[in-house]
This record gives structure tokens, sequence and C-alpha cells, in this order.
């Protein structure tokens, strides 16, 4: 009943945080990345789709989404069996487990980058059994989807845990009273249920990993229009001074993190559809 | 590993609905599998790698100058930019989380846009402002003010891709804790800030290490970001995750593991004390 | 310190949480707010403690404006229906908690405190339990530790709101006696938000019944129970049948009933609502004087002490009547049997009057 409006409220401070929160805002991120639209648009429309459709950053792109869509797959899979396995199962070091999850969270990417690739290499502890069956992982494409896929592999593991762990029981024993086998409850209770997170899971693995740099370019081997990935391509233009070739590729992937912001926004509003 | 399954419902005595053994040890193979697979077989790697040509010539990869530097220069950006954004953090959970006003949602979007941006690219925005033909280039120039491939650039980029760290954790767990015992301190006569730091700010604490510890963790081993703006100048702005590319590109591998191993070593603290943090969160919340 | 509010509205949004309310709480009193959810009682409340701010109107201590007066200046102690505890205190820091943010000049010494928080344990009975946190005590013990540390501070004013609200019933009906003693004791002036008007009838000495923003009807317990002001107040304390008829020049005609109503001698065949409480009505085996109608025991329910009669009247209507377990021993009542059923008492309402 009671309001929570900023003029009723009786607690201080409201304007003066609220103030900080926004002047700091705009200092740190709004104004930088707002540069990146007025350097863009010191560019013709022409000079624009010119730098932004060049074959070698079409490549790039076509390498970068590919990959990140492959690495996102992989791990919703993967990610939603790890979920389900820590929350419904007990096995010895199961909290050790469930706490490493977390490490592409926690370890550079940069080492996790030179860790990858010296482990795929054709002499690394499992380059070496897959070299002569003719899988080669290190820098080849095929080397961009795992790395993708160990720094994805905590988003869809932590989106669904939570929703799992919150799943009521009662809602799988009631199928199973109403005649269920455990198959048909699995695909037609729990993982609706689940859909939501799983998707939200799935775009955001999907958004981190369009945007990696530093655990991809060690593995990638770097190769113009095979394995080069567009944050690459933009470093490589600053190097040669292409600010404007640089900025444009930058915008282009800024408009395509918004948009998964925006949907990913929009999933967790409707995976709360449901919420009481 | 020796597995014993026992469904966490099994301790109710409910277990009619479990699925058949068989299954359990298929999925959980399969799950460990993958993990070992992803996760601690490149943990491992970066350790055994690290320790290849023996204690010394880790210990002397330590001891290098180059090295010594960019663990000086982390820490100074760690140390930057970690208190600014648990000042901000904490300011803006308070505005967010204890008041309502038109417009939250999308502030708190916007807090999280730095998460969404490619590392790459929360470099170049500050190259496009700083760096010399940026906008305020010529006038830095002028002024004999370096920015960016300096110090000053590393820092601020680091401050933009750790940004979200506090604030999205503090947010939701004050939100959680409501405005009731801010009131009663109120109303027992306490001042604002009385009210602030003696009850909403132990109330949080458990909050506020879980979101410095990811930040810090952030702070310490971004690559991308700091290394548009670094120029990668050996021995003066290199921080220890380029030192660590630097190394390998030069063929340097065990020194690049040993170097690696000191970020690999961080990474699993940040782990443990995170996951002491969540079980406090989870029990303070419990208590309630 | 005696509460006065005058002409106080209140809007949160479109919703008019209290419109146009005055209210004289008297010094050393202890007094209800009651009413449904959503009747703006805790709205009252919150402005009274300074937690809300009023759109309109204004609110006195002793006669003095403190509209505008900060909390924390206000020297009112308020219970929250959730305890509020700081959860990261002891029983014993929570309760010193006002104590000790007090400016230097005039905080008490560390000795001063703690006998007084030794003293204030003593009243609600926990002295073992100092140093517990918040979340290790029961619901009940929570609620005393609130209300120890609200006394602690020695406020001129105690609000309470929904004391009693989030308890089991046993542990609700202890306390509220418990809460009566202690106002004995202290006589410090109180007001607590309640829906329960048992709960109000028990504790209060003077109870205020709020509906949708307004004050329907305020006064001692038997005032409001006896003599209900409006359908509404009659409605909401006590089960009641209601009767719809017309009244004539001090008659009311309700279905097969007349009843004398004098209060409305010069209404002119006005549409009327009649209500009777269940446990005013008579069961008879035979018709007896005038006014009884004939019904049929359709339904026989014992709660407690009391028996709970449903009965099917014959024009179709269903009436409830509680009657003394001894009293329906003595009837030797069972379902499907034809009774006689007349109201003792009814209060007739002109429609018009009505919301």
């Amino acid at each position: 009943m009671a309001s929570h409006g900023g003029k009723n409220n009786v607690l201080p401070g409201f304007t003066p945080s609220l103030g900080c929160t926004v002047l700091y805002l705009s200092i740190i991120v709004l104004i930088p990345l707002s540069s990146l639209f007025f350097k863009t648009a010191t560019l013709t429309w022409d000079e624009f789709v010119a730098a932004v459709t060049a074959p070698r950053v079409v490549a790039s792109y076509r390498v970068t989404f590919g990959s990140s869509l492959a690495a996102a797959l992989v791990n919703a899979f993967f990610g939603v069996l790890v979920a389900w396995v820590l929350v419904r199962y007990r096995f010895p070091g199961k909290r050790l487990v469930d706490a490493l999850v977390d490490l592409p969270f926690a370890l550079p990417t940069a080492v996790a980058g030179i860790t990858l690739a010296s482990i795929y290499s054709p002499n690394g502890w499992l380059g070496r059994y897959l070299e002569p069956h003719g899988i080669k992982v290190a820098f080849t494409p095929l080397g961009i989807v795992v790395a993708m896929v160990f720094i994805g592999l905590p988003f869809v593991v932590r989106t669904v845990q939570p929703v799992l762990e919150e799943l009521d029981r009662e809602l799988e024993e009631a199928a199973s009273c109403l005649g269920a086998s455990r198959w048909q409850t699995f695909y037609r209770i729990i993982f609706p249920s689940m859909l939501p997170a799983i998707l939200t899971g799935f775009a955001l693995a999907f958004a981190r990993a369009a945007g990696e740099y530093g655990s991809v370019i060690f593995i990638a081997g770097n190769m113009p229009k095979v394995s080069e990935i567009t944050p690459l391509l933009i470093i490589t233009k600053l190097e040669q001074y292409d600010y404007a070739g640089a900025t444009a590729i930058a915008s282009l992937m800024l408009v395509v993190s918004f948009l998964l912001l925006l949907s990913i926004n929009l999933l967790q509003k409707w995976s709360r559809r449901f919420a009481e | 590993m020796q597995v014993s399954i026992h469904r966490t419902v099994k301790k109710n005595g409910t277990s009619g609905i479990a699925e058949p053994a068989w299954v359990r040890y298929l999925l959980l193979a399969v799950a460990l599998s993958f993990l070992t697979l992803f996760l601690m077989l490149p943990l491992a790697a970066v350790f055994v790698q690290a320790l290849d040509k023996g204690w010394e010539a880790y210990l002397e990869a330590l001891k290098d100058p180059d090295t010594f530097s960019a663990i000086k220069l982390t820490l100074v950006a760690a140390a930057c930019s970690v208190p600014v954004n648990l000042v901000f953090g904490v300011t803006a959970a308070w505005a967010i989380a204890k008041f309502a006003f038109p417009g939250k949602s999308l502030l708190i979007t916007l807090i999280d846009l730095p998460f969404s941006v490619s590392p790459v690219v929360s470099g170049l925005i500050y190259v496009l402002i700083f760096g010399l033909q940026g906008w305020l280039g010529p006038w830095l120039q002028a002024h004999d003010v370096k920015i960016i491939f300096a110090v000053p650039g590393i820092i601020l980029a680091t401050i933009f891709v750790t940004f979200p760290f506090i604030a999205r954790e503090l947010i939701p767990l004050m939100e959680s804790q409501g405005r009731e015992e801010e009131e009663a301190a109120l109303t027992l006569g306490a001042s604002g800030l009385q009210t602030f730091f003696r009850v909403t700010l132990p109330n949080v604490r458990w909050g506020i290490l879980y979101g410095v510890i990811l930040c810090n963790a952030r702070a310490m081993g971004e690559f991308g970001a700091v290394s548009v703006v670094s120029g990668h100048v050996r021995g003066s702005t290199n921080t220890i995750p380029l030192q660590v590319e630097i190394l390998y590109n030069e063929y340097s591998y065990a020194a690049a593991f040993a170097v690696a191993s000191l970020l690999a070593m961080l990474a699993l603290v940040t782990l443990a004390v995170k996951s002491v943090a969540e079980w406090k969160i989870r029990q303070v919340s419990a208590a309630e | 310190m005696s509460i006065t509010i005058e002409n106080l509205s209140k809007n949160f949004g479109n919703f008019a949480a209290l419109s146009d309310v005055n209210l004289e709480v008297p010094s050393g009193e202890l007094v209800a707010l009651l009413g449904p959810s959503g009747s703006g009682k805790t709205s009252l409340l919150r402005i009274i403690a300074g937690l809300e701010h009023p759109d309109r109107g204004t609110v006195l201590f002793n006669g003095q404006e403190a509209t505008r007066r900060q909390v924390k200046q206000r020297k009112v102690g308020f219970v929250f229906q959730h305890y509020a505890l700081f959860r990261h205190m002891t029983v014993f820091d929570n309760i010193a908690f006002g104590l000790t943010v007090k400016a230097k000049a005039e905080r008490p010494g560390k000795a001063e405190i703690r006998d007084k928080v030794a003293r204030l344990l003593k009243l609600i009975q926990l002295e073992q339990l100092a140093g517990r946190y918040p979340g290790q005590l029961s619901g009940g013990q929570r609620q005393r530790v609130a209300l120890a540390r609200a006394l602690a501070v020695e406020p001129e004013v105690l609000l309470l709101d929904e004391p009693f609200g989030a308890l089991d019933a046993k542990v609700r009906l202890e306390l509220r006696r418990w809460l009566r003693r202690l106002h004995d004791e202290i006589h410090v002036t109180s007001v607590f938000v309640t829906h329960d008007q048992e709960e109000a009838l028990e504790v209060a000495d003077r109870i205020v019944v709020m509906n949708k923003g307004r004050i329907e009807q305020e006064g001692t317990p038997s005032e409001v129970y006896d003599h209900p002001a409006t359908p509404f107040v009659f409605d909401f304390l006590g089960s009641v049948n209601l009767f719809r008829g017309r009244v004539h020049a001090g008659t009311a005609q309700m279905g097969g009933l007349r009843v004398h109503s004098p209060e409305h001698a010069t209404a002119d065949d006005a549409p009327a609502i009649g209500y009777v409480r269940a446990h005013d009505i008579t069961i008879e085996r035979v018709p007896g004087e005038g006014g009884a109608v004939s019904a049929e025991v359709s339904h026989l329910l014992s709660v407690g002490p009391l028996v709970r009669v449903e009965l099917r009247i014959a024009g179709g209507d269903t009436w409830e009547a509680n009657l003394p377990r001894e009293e329906a021993d003595r009837l030797q009542l069972a379902v499907g049997e034809k009774v006689f059923a007349r109201p003792r008492k009814m209060r007739v309402f002109v429609e018009d009057y009505q919301i």
C-alpha cells in the first residue's frame, strides 16, 4: 500500500545519489560510446557501406557470428546438462565443480587463449591425439569455436541453474501421478519451464562470444577471410591508422550488441511472465 | 572417481519419480567429462606449462624487470578502478534500489552496457576521444598530456569494462532487503548518514565483497580493451595480460605461462572468495 | 502526547488512500485503526510517523504543527509489520540502536545504555536472548524485540502497524493481552493498525473504523460494536445477516418481518437494508410471540463454544445464526428440521445513506 515514489520517500539522498549515478554513467560510458557514432557520422553513407561490406570484413562477420552461434549451441546443450547435474544429483566434489563453472569469468582471457592454443596445438595435450585423425583445432575456425565455448560456458549454466532450483518438485510429482513417463515429464513439464532461461543463457553466451577477443586470437590463426574475427580486424585497421574503417565496423558491432542486449531483456521479461 | 548418486529428493523419502540409474550415471559422466575437458584441463595446463622448465626458470621468469613493472601497472589499474566503481556502485544501488522513479529500468540497462560491448570497442572509444586524431587529441598534445598509449588510458579502459560489476550485484540485493530497516532507523532518531553506514552498508557487506572481488579479477585480467589503448610499450604500459601476450608471441612459452600462472592463481582466489561470499549472502537471506 | 489530524488527504496516483480525514487521539490512550486492506489505515499511521507525507492537511502533536517535521524529530516509536529488526545486529544492539545514534551531547553512557536495555529485556521477558540475532528468534520474540527497540528511545507516541498480523493464532492472543497490560503500565499514547475486529475490540480504548480512505466511525469498543453508525461498520464487525425491504413512517417491512424503527419516523416508503447479527437470532421449536418466521435447518457446524446454524427461510433467503452451545444442546437441532427463527435486534439503514 505504501508508495515508493521518489518524492514520497522519507529516506534521504535520492537527488544526490541519482545525480552522481547519471553523471558518472555519462562520463564513463555514454559520452565515450557516443563518440563512436559521431566518428562514424563523419563518413559518407557510401564510405560507410564500403567499409562494412568489404570482402575481408564480411568474411570476418561470417567467422565471428558463425563460430559464436556454434559455440552458443554447444553451450546451450552442455550448459543445461551441467545445470541439471549440479541441481539434481549429489556426487563428491560437487561444490568444487559448482565453483569451477565460473572459472571462465575469473580467468583472464589472455591466459585462456594461450592455454587453449597450447592444448590444441599439434603437439599439445589434446592436439597430438586429434591431429592423426585429421582433426585440426588450433589455428582453424574450429579453434575459435573451442575458445568461445570456454568463455560462454558459465552463462547458460548460471541462468538455468536457479530456475531449476526453484522449479516446484510437486509439478513433476503431479505429472508422474497423472501417468507421465519420466521423459514425458521432462519435455512436457520441466523443459518448457527452463526454456526462457535456456534462451537467455544462449543469447548471453552468443553476445559474449561475438565480442570476444583475448581468448580467441591465440588459437584462431588469424588468417584473413578464414579465421579472422571482427574484433581483431578492428584492431588491425586501427594499427594501420584506418580510424574511419575501424570505427565503422565497431559501430556495426555495437549496434549488434545493443540488439542482443535488447533481446536478452525481452527474453528475461518473457521468462518472468508466469512468475507470481 | 567413485561416484554415488543420491537424488536430493531422497532425503525427504520420496524417490518415486527419479530417472533410471543408468540415465543418471550417463548424464553425470557426460557433464563431468565436458567440464574436465573444457575447464579442468586448461586450468591444469597453465600450471604444468609454467613449471615445464622447472622452478628455477619459473622464478627467473617472474623476476624479469618487465614482468615486474607489468605487475605494478596492473595493481595500479586495479587500485584506481575498483574504488571508483565501488563508490559508484553503492551510490547507484542506493538510488535505484531504495527509490522509485521513471526511467529506472532504462538506467539499469545502461549500467549493464559495458558488459555487452566488445572489449576491443571499449578500448577504441577512448582512442576516439583522447587519441591523436580524437576529439581532445590535439588539445592534449598541445598541453603535453598523454592518455592513450599511457597509464591514464589503461586506467580509463579498465574502469569502463569493470563499470557494472558492483552496481549490478548490489541493486538486486538492496532491492530485496526493502526499506523497512532504514525507516526503522529513522524513527529511532538516526540521521541519514548513520542509517546508511550502520544499517544499509552492513546488510550488504557480503554483496560488496562479491562485487569487489569480481571487479578486481576483471580489472587485473582485462586484455582486449587495455590492448587497444596501451601501445604495448615494454616496461611502461604493459599490464600482466599484455606481458603474457608479448612473451607468448616471442615463443618464450615457459615464461609466458609462468606469468599467466599468477593470473590463474588470482582466478582461483577469486572463485574461492566468491563462493564464500555467495554462501554468506544466502545465509543472511535465509535467516530472514 | 495527543495527536490531532486535520483534513488529511493522500493520493497514490489515482488511488485516494486518505480523503479529508479528521481525528483526535487523546494523550495516553490506546487507539486501534480498524479497516480492511486498502482502507488507508496504514497510510494514516505512516503519515503520523512522518514516513509518508500527506498531500493536504495537518498533523499536530500536542496542538503543535508537526506535518513537516522530519521523522527523527517526531519522537515516535514505530513497530513495523514485519518488525524490520536490523538483521546484522544482536537483540541487545537492536534495542540499544536508538540510544547509540543520539548526538554526543545527549547520548547516554555505555553503562547507562546497558542498564536501560537490560530493563527493557526484562520487560519483554527475553533477558537470556540478548546475544541472539533476529534470524534466531521466533515471530513473537521478534515482535517483542521490535517493541522494546521502539520503547528504548522513550517515544511520546507508539505506532504499531499490524503488530500481530504475522503471528500464529495462539501467540497473537497472548501478545495482544501482553500489549494491553504493557500499555496499562506505561501509558504512552499508542495507535495500532489492524484488520482484525476481535483484536481491536479486545485491546483498544478507542476504535477508529476506516473504509476507502475515510473514517466511518470512532468510539469505544462497545459504542462501535453496539451502535454501528453505518452499514459498513455493522458489516465489518461480526458476522451479520442482511435484509432488504422498505421503511415507512417508523416501520420497516423486511421480507416477512415487520420491525419497529423509530429513527426513520419521517421515511416515506424508502428502500432500506436491515442488519441482524448472527448471535441476535433466536431459534425456537414453537412460533411463540410475533416476529418469528419458519425456517429449515440446512447446515450445522460446531465452532468452539458456538454452534453455527444455517437456516433456509421460506422465501429462499439464507440466515446464519450463532447459538451458545448449551442453547443448541437444549434445542437438539438436526439438519432438515423445521424451526422458527426470530431476529431479536435489527438495525435499519435507509439505502440512500449508503455511499
